[in-house]
């Protein structure tokens, strides 16, 4: 399969979105809503849940499945309200000493009048600066396409782990090809050089994990519940010191 | 000092092959204003008639900014490699540092501004007008823990049209990587000043820009996450007159104070001297 194939897959049509997962790992999941300054950013979901009884910080981007639902959700492209909202979460599960599961699926983040009114890259680059700090355990999953730094700031993590026909990259293949080739029927080529595959993540130790798909989505996220409570318990053990200096050097050695 | 040397800027009619005599002249972009180059240099390429800043590197930034002879520069012989095999990035690499005449996207080093010790970075918009790539990511991560050690204040002059694709993931990882950079001499207590010029965009907009204590911009700089074309896609009309420049900016609560060229080393060395340790 080639990466483009693997850009479609993870775009497609009836794949598992954010609250998919969510609902079928956690248990008793509470949505919270708001950011406290502007606005509720349906394109990403957060609350609280318990993952095999303990209390974890959830937030998920979705992108909604049907068409209506797609439209509320902005298709999954947060706007910085999305990304306040997360933080104000995550600093709550760091008061009360909450591991915090990320979900990513984004296209992006939004690229609007209104999202650049109010501060889009201000509002990422406070996600980056604080998830660095952030006392208590981060674990990232991408589920389907990750955009760039709209992804990104929700990926600051002590672990990263990516579905297998999920995809990471830093541009879109459609942007790479119009950027630099002004040709957009190179999308395939531009898919190919990106090197955007869970298989090329694992190469370049951007994640610790890629999860095979060849089941259903029900075992999947039984096997990742097991998973996510032994890695998240493994890190809750760590001296925040040592939780935050191993975060650094993650993201240091790139 | 050779100022004809130094101050040179991509738009003059010597970089278009024009004649070489003095008294040669530069068109304003914004105003149209006839400049003669001599006199644009003397006043730092800003435009007399109308205030435009053209854009500058940085040697010419240090020049105006640095007390003279305190520049050191820090890993000034790192250089990008093209790790992906991405078609083309070889020759690009080569082209960026002729037209720049730089090894790489941002210059680092230390000095003093009016007699003000500090860590500095300067991008450069002649190199793939500063791409975010590895090497640049590394940089800026190597001067803040160089300036946390030595409990510096760091000044960064930031452009950037976004990220450097051809390094795929591993470039937006840099965003990463700077961001816990600055976490960590920010928790060390020490002032990060940043200094928007034209343009920041893109993923440089959404992470180390936007996190300095203060946050200064030079006029008419264009500052966004998203380009103005991306936009103009996403929302099918064409954007207002001044959308994304830092006076909007400014109005939106986005950056502290815009400060022309001229003003620029001394509001530094201002700003640098409120933030002084241990002399309250
Ligand atoms: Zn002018």
């Amino acid at each position: 399969m080639g990466a483009y194939d693997k850009v479609l897959l993870a775009r497609g049509k009836g794949r598992a979105t954010g609250l998919s997962y969510v609902n079928n790992i956690f248990e008793d999941f509470l949505e919270l809503h708001g950011d406290r300054r502007f606005a509720d950013d349906p394109a990403i979901v957060g609350g609280l849940a318990t993952l095999s009884g303990m209390p974890v910080t959830v937030i998920a981007m979705e992108k909604g499945s049907e068409t209506k639902e797609k439209v509320r959700r902005n298709f999954g492209s947060p706007n910085p309200e999305g990304y306040r909202k997360s933080l104000r979460l995550m600093k709550q599960a760091e008061k009360f000493h909450r591991p915090v599961v990320c979900f990513v699926d984004t296209s992006g983040a939004f690229c609007g009048m209104g999202a650049e009114e109010r501060g889009q890259g201000q509002a990422i680059a406070e996600n980056l600066f604080e998830m660095m700090d952030l006392k208590t355990p981060i674990i990232s999953l991408l589920i389907g396409e990750g955009g760039s730094g709209g992804a990104l700031a929700l990926a600051v993590a002590d672990r990263v782990w990516i579905l297998e026909n999920a995809v990471y990259s830093v541009i879109s293949p459609e942007g790479c090809a119009s950027i630099l080739w002004k040709d957009a029927k190179k999308v395939k080529e531009a898919a190919e050089c990106l090197a955007l595959t869970a298989e090329d993540m694992k190469r370049l130790e951007v994640v610790e994990r890629v999860i095979p798909e060849d089941r259903d989505l029900e075992t999947i996220c039984q096997e990742l519940r097991t998973q996510l409570s032994e890695e998240l318990s493994a890190l809750s053990a760590l001296p925040p010191e040592t939780l935050l200096e191993n975060r650094y050097q993650r993201f240091r050695k790139f | 000092m050779n100022l004809m040397g130094l101050f040179r800027s991509p738009q003059n009619e010597l970089e278009k092959g024009g004649s070489e005599e003095a008294g040669i002249t530069n068109t304003c972009p914004h105003c149209g204003a006839l400049l003669p180059l001599s006199e644009q240099w003397e006043n730092l390429n800003v435009c007399s008639a109308c205030g435009y800043h053209f854009r500058i590197g940085p040697r010419e930034r240090i020049a105006y900014l640095t007390d003279e002879n305190t520049f050191l520069e820090l890993d000034g012989n790192l250089k990008s490699k093209d790790f992906l095999n991405f078609p083309g990035y070889d020759q690009k690499l080569r082209n960026a540092k002729l037209a720049s005449r730089e090894k790489e996207g941002v210059v680092c080093g230390e000095a003093k501004i009016c007699g003000e010790p500090c860590a500095l970075f300067f991008m450069d918009p002649n190199f793939m007008i500063g791409s975010m790539g590895t090497v640049v990511g590394e940089k800026i991560t190597r001067l803040f823990e160089y300036a946390l050690a030595r409990s510096l204040p760091v000044v960064g002059f930031t452009v950037s049209g976004g990220a450097r694709m051809q390094e795929g993931i591993l470039s937006l990882m840099q965003m990463a990587k700077t961001s816990g950079a600055l976490r960590k001499h920010s928790d060390g207590g020490n002032f990060y000043l940043t200094v928007l010029t034209d343009p920041t965009t893109g993923g440089v907009t959404a992470s180390f820009a936007m996190d300095g204590d203060i946050i200064m911009a030079e006029p008419g700089a264009t500052v966004g996450f998203a380009g103005a074309r991306v936009i103009e896609q996403t929302i099918r009309k064409k954007l207002p007159q001044g959308f994304q420049t830092a006076e909007f900016l400014l109005e939106h609560g986005f950056v502290d104070l815009i400060v022309p060229r001229s003003e620029q080393k001394e509001t530094i060395a201002k700003l640098l001297r409120l933030h002084k340790r241990g002399n309250a």
